[in-house]
C-alpha cells in the first residue's frame, strides 16, 4: 500500500510495533516522506533529523525484536518542539540568536524519550522563545494551519500542533507558559494537555518564564496523551521545582466514563466578543457530558479578566532575567564590536526578534528601581488573587471545562501589528499557568469555516489522571470526531 | 495625542540596563508599545490587594535539595563547540583592559 503509516495513533502504533506487524523503520520512513509532501506548505518544522530519525527506528526495531518489556514509546517517530535541548542535534528557539547552537546535552524529557527507544523525527518551529500566539514570530518564518494555509497554528508551539494535525509525525512536544500548547492544539484540532506545574521536568527546556513553563504533549488521542505523559512525568534532581510524587498509570485512568462528576463552567470564559460558533460547540460538549451522565455546576472566576495584565508582568519580569544569559559571549550569535559593552548591546539588538526585545524592555521596566513594587509586586498579588478564585471553584466542582480561545485561527498578519490584542487571544489559557493547574484542549467541534474548536479542561493540582479520563470519556462518547486536514 | 505612559529617555534607561542596542525608530516604536501595555496593567489597580500576601511560585512547597556532588567531567572542547570566538581552551572576547 502506499504507506498511511503516519497517520497511525501512538497506541495503535505501539500495538502493531509490538506485534511485529509493522516496523519503527517503516512508520519512520512514512512520516519522513509525509513530512517532505507537506512542509513546503506548513513550515512546521526548523530541523529535520531523516539520518538520525531512521537510525533510531532500526535501533528500536531491534529492540522490539529482541523481547518482551518493551517501553511505550519505543519505535514511536515524534517531533520536538525546537526549545528543548537536543544533544547534537541544533536547537535554535526560533532565534537568530541561537541559529548555530548545537547542545551538548539533552532536555531531561529528551533522555526519557530516547531512553524508551523513541525516534525523533526533528524540532519543530515555534515562536522566538516561545513569546507568542500565533508562531509568526519565528526567525525561520510563520508555520501555516493545515486546515487553511491562510491562517495561523496558533502558538508559542504551532510547529508541533501542526506537525501532528498534518499527521507529520505521531505525537510531539510543547511547552506553555500562557496557553502555548492549547492554543495551537485547538486552533490545529489536536489534543494537548498542559500539567501541573511541577510535575514534568524543566531541565533543558530553553527558559522563558521559570514559574509559568512547563513541558507537555500534543497527540491525537487523550488516550495518546497520557500515554507521552507517564513518560515525561516525574521527580529530576536537576530540576529543583519538580515534585516527587509518584507518577500514576495514566492510560489506567481512562476510564471512559464520568457517572457523577461535577463539571464548572465558569461564566467569566462566555463573554461577549466571542466566536459564536466557539460558544456553541463548548455548549454542545457540556451538554454531551450531561448526557452521559456529569453534573454542570455553575460557578465563578471573578479576577479572570485581570490575568492578561498579571501575566504580562510577571512572565516579562522573569524572561528579562533567564535572557539575560544570551550575551554572544560563550554560544550563539555574536555581533562585530570593538568593547565587550558594545558587544553584548550589538548582539543582543541584531540576534533577538521585536516582540522578545518588547518583552525583555517590559520586564526590565517592570523589575527597575522605583517600579518594583507598582508593577511586578502588583502583579504578584493579583496573582495571588487568581489562585484562589480556582480553589474556590474547585470546592464545587471537579473539574472545569471552557473554550480555550474566543476564536478559531486567525489569519496570518491580522494581530502582528498590535501587540496587546494578539495577547488578549490567551485570554482563557493564561490564568491556569497562573495558578500552576493542568489543562487540556481536547477537540470539539468545527466553526462554519472548516476550523477546529478546542475545549479545555482544568483540573486541580496534581488532577491529572481526572482531566485526561474527562477528555477521553467526551472523545468515546462519538461527537469529537476528528476531521483529518486537508493539507 | 493622549501623553505617552513612559518617556524616551525611560526607554533609553530602560534599555542600557537590558543590555540592548536601539535604533531611533526602536525607541519610539517601543516608548508606543510600552505606553499601551502599561495602560492597559493599570486595571491591576482596580484591585485592592493591601493584604494579600504575593505569589512567586506555586506547585510543591519548599525545592527539593540534593547533595553537591561533581557528576560530570570535564569536557572544555565540548563547552568550547558553541563558542563565537575561542582562543585554545578560553572564549575570547575584545580587548577589556588597556
Amino acid at each position: 500500500m502506499g504507506s498511511e503509516l503516519h497517520k497511525l495513533t501512538v497506541s495503535e502504533a505501539r500495538d502493531l510495533l509490538r506485534k511485529r506487524e509493522v516496523s519503527s523503520h517503516e512508520i519512520t520512513r512514512a512520516c519522513l516522506d509525509r513530512i517532505g509532501e507537506v512542509e513546503p506548505r506548513l513550515n512546521a518544522f526548523i530541523t529535520v533529523c531523516e539520518r538520525e530519525a531512521l537510525e533510531q527506528a532500526d535501533a528500536a526495531d531491534r529492540r522490539l525484536a529482541s523481547g518482551d518489556d518493551v517501553p511505550a514509546m519505543c519505535g514511536i517517530p515524534v517531533a520536538l518542539k525546537d526549545i528543548y535541548c537536543t544533544r547534537g542535534v541544533r536547537t535554535t528557539c526560533a532565534s537568530k540568536i541561537l541559529d548555530n547552537f548545537v547542545p551538548p546535552f539533552d532536555a531531561t524529557v529528551v533522555a526519557k524519550l530516547r531512553a524508551e527507544g523513541a525516534v525523533f523525527l526533528g524540532k519543530t518551529n515555534m515562536d522566538e522563545f516561545a513569546m507568542g500566539s500565533s508562531t509568526e514570530n519565528s526567525a525561520f518564518g510563520p508555520t501555516r494551519n493545515p486546515y487553511d494555509l491562510e491562517r495561523v497554528a496558533g502558538g508559542s508551539s504551532g510547529g508541533s500542533a501542526a506537525a501532528v494535525a498534518a499527521d507529520e509525525c505521531l505525537a510531539a512536544l510543547g511547552t506553555d507558559t500562557g496557553g502555548s500548547i492549547r492554543e495551537p492544539a485547538s486552533f490545529c484540532g489536536v489534543v494537548g494537555i498542559k500539567p501541573t506545574y511541577s510535575r514534568v521536568s524543566r531541565y533543558g527546556v530553553i527558559a522563558y518564564a521559570s514559574s509559568l513553563d512547563q513541558v507537555g504533549p500534543f497527540a491525537k488521542t487523550v488516550r495518546d496523551a497520557a500515554l507521552l505523559l507517564g513518560t515525561l512525568a516525574g521527580v529530576d534532581p536537576r530540576d529543583s521545582t519538580c515534585s516527587a510524587r509518584p507518577v500514576p498509570d495514566y492510560e489506567k485512568a481512562l476510564l471512559g466514563e464520568v457517572h457523577g462528576l461535577r463539571i464548572g463552567v465558569p461564566k467569566e470564559f462566555f463573554v461577549a466578543g466571542m466566536a459564536s460558533d466557539v460558544e456553541r460547540a463548548v455548549r454542545d460538549a457540556l451538554r454531551q457530558y450531561e448526557s452521559i451522565g456529569a453534573r454542570l455546576v455553575d460557578i465563578s472566576l471573578p479576577h479572570t479578566p485581570y490575568a492578561v495584565a498579571c501575566y504580562y508582568l510577571v512572565a516579562t519580569a522573569e524572561a528579562s532575567a533567564n535572557l539575560a544569559r544570551y550575551d554572544g559571549i560563550r554560544y550563539g550569535f555574536r555581533a562585530e564590536a570593538d568593547n565587550t559593552d558594545d558587544l553584548y548591546n550589538r548582539s543582543r539588538a541584531l540576534g533577538f526578534g521585536a516582540e522578545v526585545k518588547r518583552r525583555i524592555m517590559l520586564g526590565t521596566f517592570a523589575l527597575s528601581a522605583g517600579y518594583y513594587d507598582a508593577y511586578y509586586l502588583k502583579a504578584q498579588k493579583v496573582r495571588t488573587l487568581i489562585r484562589r478564585d480556582f480553589e474556590r471553584a474547585f470546592a464545587s466542582s471537579d473539574v472545569i471545562v471552557a473554550p480555550v480561545a474566543p476564536t478559531t485561527a486567525f489569519r496570518l498578519g491580522e494581530k502582528t501589528e498590535d501587540p496587546l490584542t494578539m495577547y488578549l487571544s490567551d485570554i482563557f489559557t493564561i490564568s491556569v499557568n497562573l495558578a500552576g493547574l493542568p489543562a487540556m484542549s481536547v477537540p470539539c467541534g468545527y466553526d462554519g469555516g472548516g476550523l477546529p474548536i478546542g475545549m479545555q479542561i482544568i483540573g486541580p493540582p496534581f488532577s491529572e489522571e481526572t482531566v485526561l479520563r474527562v477528555g477521553d470519556a467526551y472523545e468515546r462518547s462519538g461527537t469529537g470526531k476528528r476531521r483529518p486536514a486537508k493539507v | 495625542m493622549a501623553e505617552k505612559r513612559i518617556t524616551l529617555e525611560q526607554v533609553r534607561h530602560v534599555a542600557r540596563l537590558a543590555r540592548l542596542e536601539l535604533s531611533p525608530e526602536d525607541e519610539t516604536r517601543l516608548q508606543a508599545d510600552m505606553s499601551s501595555i502599561l495602560e492597559y496593567v493599570d486595571k491591576l489597580n482596580e484591585l485592592d490587594t493591601g493584604d494579600i500576601a504575593p505569589t512567586a511560585q506555586v506547585g510543591e512547597a519548599g525545592t527539593a535539595m540534593r547533595d553537591d556532588v561533581v557528576t560530570n567531567r570535564p569536557a572544555p572542547e565540548e563547552m568550547l563547540a558553541n563558542a563565537p570566538a575561542r582562543q585554545g581552551t578560553f572564549f575570547k572576547v575584545p580587548r577589556i583592559i588597556e
